[in-house]
């Protein structure tokens, strides 16, 4: 099984060749592109789940040329698992650019987005099965570097420039944590192999402590950790819609999976560990909410929207912790499963939704929430397909999010009874968090859900808005139907993270409970859609023979209304914002009408972020002052540059030949 | 009893009682005023009504408009057989089901607000927005209740946390209890739009929450939102009923405790609603603060009482 995803691999390298080789054809390139990743797609995702089921490890060990380092490869549960979601993701995400492409025909160039998205799924496929911290590392620059030239795909846009490169520095500056965290791991085990590294890395508690906090910013700034999700927001919006999807469904994710191996090295995890995760997972989950509620524009909302799921998968892993700190293997599994199963359903519902958003933008050429409307007439198949997205990002029965974010819930619950008082206190207030950021949740996708598809258009729309190609459809029902299988049928969702949950070190868990509970929410998604079918079915009855008339909607007597006197999406937002106005760093110009009769008025409304204007430019500003100090050093003149490499070696003399009088 | 008959029972129970409850409210509050007021059984009169009815579907609206009354109703019947009624089980009843409770009445609410935006009036959208921000701020104090109710029990469902109460422990063992239930009170009020929160019977579309998102609706649509809003008061009577009053194993006996705990309520949020007027909007954070306030204090309670 494991061949099948290293097959998988090199379909995808070399299809990404193919394509590059056939650049000068725009359509045959995305031809063979999208052959490549849907082949790739289809054997990577049919392996990783026998793997899964076989509870297959394996191990192989290639020829490297480098001197340090090793290729090795290899997989297990955790490997399986997080393969799964990459070509699952990667699979729809392809079959949805087949479709969105096209439309850039004649503008740009293709191959540069076709290559190197197959590019960018190998290299994650290659971050998961890599055993070296080396390959790992190459890996994931490769990752990096093919999503940038991804974000940067309408690069004659200075915005999306700009957002590119805000990216690239982003994640070079997360890899040196990364550096420092895979140095310091092998100076202990004399090795970069993984199986040397968990053997012995976790020999002292300083040593573990440190690589944790390494982790958690090297690998939580790829993930979007807050206040390291700065570059997010930009990149996201910026890249095509199916591109976004990618990012956003799986490659982030690859800092969940970055942190839990990291994990794995250190041991048994001190209850801290768990504390600070909840801690981080609160934050982000709230505030990014909260900064997706304030956003006009509907790909912005969506990738603040992955802070917030980022944060509710940091909370299972901290409510995974403590369990796992205190030997309650019950809460550890719960917050652990809840964690890695809301990585595969963030992935299928944010997939969907960035894929909606694209046909959106496709159609009426602009993401702008206050300028759409009424587009669920227009286009029914992706408002439905919308919807069922929305209803799942904000974890309601029957769809799949509700699973996870259940799971997660009922661990921290546990947590809350189980664990002794002051480690309860940390598991209740993930809790709250998660109710908190379920409430805001469904505002937002009331909002971004009813402003852009219900109501009426609030500008005359550029073009008649229409459907968008077959193959988006295809993509946004495929991705819509797992939502909805994953929702009906979690036990079976739960039997494939089952044997990471294991890997994670619960021993034991409580299989019994959680399979109850599962199965009761089988029931419950059933007598949902038998109750709602019930009731469809008694109001047709109902209204058979009655009257039945269509009219203007009633505007309490209110005669002329037009459609720019609907809510908008900031109108709807500022009065959820209002009890939150210290956290959202908003600006607002205002001209309000003045006078008896009242001309022209204005409303302007800027949302900035409060981690990157209050938090990280301040800092960054002051180390460049403090950098700015050491040019005094930089003269310009050569004789000075002489005499401190003069300086410097005479220094170096020193100290060797004090250290051989010492010896 | 046997567990299909339990589940007529229960099931007859939620089709049956909630529109009482509306009525004995509005008597309540007719009597605290000095008038006459509706017959008991007028929101049965209402219901029936409003089932003959025809329609009448603004040209705005799409298939989302009918799907929010019936997908709000369906998730409140789901929700109902989670909630333990005459006995300490539900027929649903499992382990976490308090969380699936929560979910689904945000499911409702999800659908309920949809359908409102699907009118396209400015009316219907800011009654959304303000059932979104509070009801955001509620759903942190109702999850906060819901694990104070169920932490002695150390299992996430409503018919561990109601057979883990010890009713012949001395009152101060119940003291996280209470407090939860007071907060549960406060919740029910703001939750189910009742004074100080919303006005049900006020008549000025820019001072609604609830009322203001079902303007449009009208006919079947309508009965079931009438329905559904009597449904939920209902449910939470349920849990506040079970927080406060022991329930033999004996079904009737339950039966009875039920119907004169939900009667009790009803008088009791028609007497808050007779003597209390509506907070002004901005202030009803405050009041959803206090909520919370007093859930924490059951929480202190809890961690108190197994502290020492």
């Amino acid at each position: 099984m494991f061949d099948l995803a290293l097959a998988a691999a090199a379909i995808l390298c070399l299809s990404a060749v193919l394509a590059a080789i056939v650049a000068r054809s725009d359509r045959l390139c995305l031809r063979v592109g999208t052959a490549g990743a849907l082949l790739a797609s289809a054997l990577g995702a049919v392996g990783a789940a026998g793997a899964l089921l076989a509870g297959e490890e394996r191990s192989l060990h290639l020829r490297w040329p480098l001197p340090v380092g090793e290729l090795h490869l290899g997989t297990d549960p955790l490997s399986s698992f997080f393969l799964l979601c990459i070509f699952t993701v990667s699979g729809l995400a392809a079959i949805y650019g087949a479709g969105y492409l096209p439309s850039h025909l004649g503008t740009r160039r293709l191959a540069p987005a076709v290559a190197f998205f197959n590019l960018l799924v190998a290299a994650m496929v290659l971050v998961v099965v890599a055993r070296d911290g080396i390959l790992l590392i190459v890996a994931w620059e490769i990752m990096s570097i093919a999503s940038f030239f991804l974000v940067a795909f309408e690069h004659d846009r200075a915005d999306v420039r700009r957002a590119a490169f805000t990216y690239l520095i982003a994640s070079q500056l997360g890899v040196v944590f990364l550096f420092i965290l895979f140095a310091l791991l092998s100076r202990a085990a004399g090795s970069y192999d993984f199986d040397l590294l968990r053997a012995t890395a976790a020999s002292t508690s300083r040593l573990a402590n440190a690589a944790f906090l390494l982790a958690l910013v090297g690998f939580g700034t790829k993930a979007g950790f807050w206040p390291l999700h700065v570059w997010l927001p930009d990149a996201h919006p910026a890249a095509p819609s199916h591109v976004s999807a990618l990012m956003s469904g799986v490659m982030i994710k690859m800092g969940i999976y970055g942190l839990l191996r990291t994990l794995l090295f250190l041991g048994p995890p001190p209850a801290w560990w768990g504390v600070v995760l909840v801690a981080i997972g609160a934050v982000s989950g709230i505030l990014g909410v909260l900064q997706a509620l304030a956003q006009h524009d509907l790909k912005r909302l969506l990738a603040y929207h992955s802070v917030e799921n980022i944060g509710i998968i940091a909370l299972g892993i901290g409510v995974g912790l403590l369990g796992q700190s205190h030997a309650q293997p019950a809460v550890a599994f719960l917050g652990f499963a809840g964690a890695l199963l809301h990585v595969l359903n963030h992935g299928l519902f944010k997939t969907l939704l960035f894929q909606g958003a694209g046909s959106v933008l496709h159609a009426t050429r602009t993401a702008d929430l206050d300028s759409l409307g009424g587009l669920q007439r227009r286009m029914p198949t992706t408002g439905l397909t919308f919807l069922i997205g929305a209803a799942a990002i904000c974890g309601l029965p029957p769809l799949n999010g509700f699973v996870s974010e259940w799971l997660v819930f009922v661990g921290a619950l546990r947590g809350g009874a189980s664990l002794p008082p002051a480690w309860a206190l940390p598991s209740l207030v993930a809790v709250l968090a998660l109710a908190l950021i379920g409430g805001l949740a469904v505002a937002c996708f009331v909002k971004a859900y009813g402003v852009v598809f219900l109501g009426e258009p609030r500008t005359p729309l550029p073009a008649p808005a229409h459907e968008p190609a077959r193959a988006m459809r295809v993509a946004m029902i495929l991705s819509s139907l797992l939502c909805v299988a994953i929702g009906l049928w979690p036990a079976g969702a739960v039997r494939l993270v089952a044997p990471a949950v294991a890997l994670l070190g619960t021993p034991g868990s409580d299989a019994s409970g959680t399979a109850a509970g599962l199965s009761a929410i089988t029931s419950v998604a059933v007598v949902i859609l038998a109750s709602a079918a019930g009731l469809t079915l008694v109001r047709a009855l109902l209204l058979r023979s009655r009257p039945v008339t269509r009219a203007a909607t009633w505007g309490c007597g209110y005669a002329a209304p037009t459609p720019r006197m609907q809510y908008t999406a900031a109108s709807f937002a500022s009065t959820v914002l209002e009890p939150f106005a210290p956290v959202i760093y908003s600006k607002t110009h205002a001209e309000p009408p003045r006078g008896h009769f009242p001309t022209a008025a204005r409303y302007e409304e800027h949302v900035g972020d409060m981690a990157g204007e209050r938090i990280l430019l301040p800092a960054y500003r002051r180390l460049l002052d403090l950098l700015g100090r050491a040019r005094v050093l930089q003269q310009g003149r050569i004789q000075l540059y002489l005499a401190y490499i003069f300086i410097t070696l005479i220094a170096l003399l020193v100290w060797q030949l004090a250290g051989m009088r010492g010896r | 009893m046997s567990p299909p008959l339990a589940l007529a029972l229960h099931a007859a129970l939620l089709a049956g009682l909630p529109p009482l409850m509306l009525g004995v409210i509005a008597r309540t509050k007719a009597w605290a005023a000095g008038r006459r007021g509706p017959p008991l059984l007028q929101p049965y009169h209402d219901l029936a009504r409003l089932l003959r009815k025809g329609a009448v579907y603004s040209r705005t609206t799409t298939a989302i408009f009918a799907a929010g009354p019936i997908v709000s109703l369906a998730a409140l019947l789901t929700a109902g057989l989670l909630t333990p009624l005459a006995t300490n089980h539900a027929p649903l009843g499992f382990m976490g089901d308090i969380v699936a409770f929560g979910c689904l009445l945000a499911l409702a609410r999800f659908m309920t607000m949809a359908a409102a935006l699907d009118t396209g009036s400015s009316f219907e959208g800011l009654g959304a927005s303000r059932e979104a921000t509070f009801s955001a701020l509620t759903e942190p104090t109702l999850f906060l209740i819901l694990a104070v109710l169920c932490l002695p029990a150390g299992s996430p469902s409503f018919e561990g946390a109601w057979n883990a109460v010890s009713w012949t422990a001395p009152g101060l063992a119940r003291a996280p209890l209470l407090a939860a239930a007071a907060a549960l009170f406060l919740v029910l009020l703001a939750e189910n739009s009742r004074i100080p929160v919303d006005d049900p019977t006020t008549h000025l579309e820019l001072t609604m929450i609830h009322e203001v998102m079902v303007l449009d609706h009208s006919g079947p649509d309508f009965a079931f939102i009438l329905h559904a809003a009597a449904l939920k008061l209902f449910l939470f009577g349920g849990l506040l009923i079970h927080a406060v009053l022991p329930f033999p194993g004996d079904p009737w006996a339950g039966l009875a405790i039920l119907l004169a705990g939900q009667l009790a309520l009803a008088v009791l949020v028609g007497t808050v609603e007779s003597v209390m007027a509506r907070l002004r909007l901005v202030q009803v954070p405050q009041f959803l603060i206090g909520g919370f306030a007093v859930a924490v204090v059951g929480l202190v309670a809890h961690f108190y009482r197994i502290g020492r």
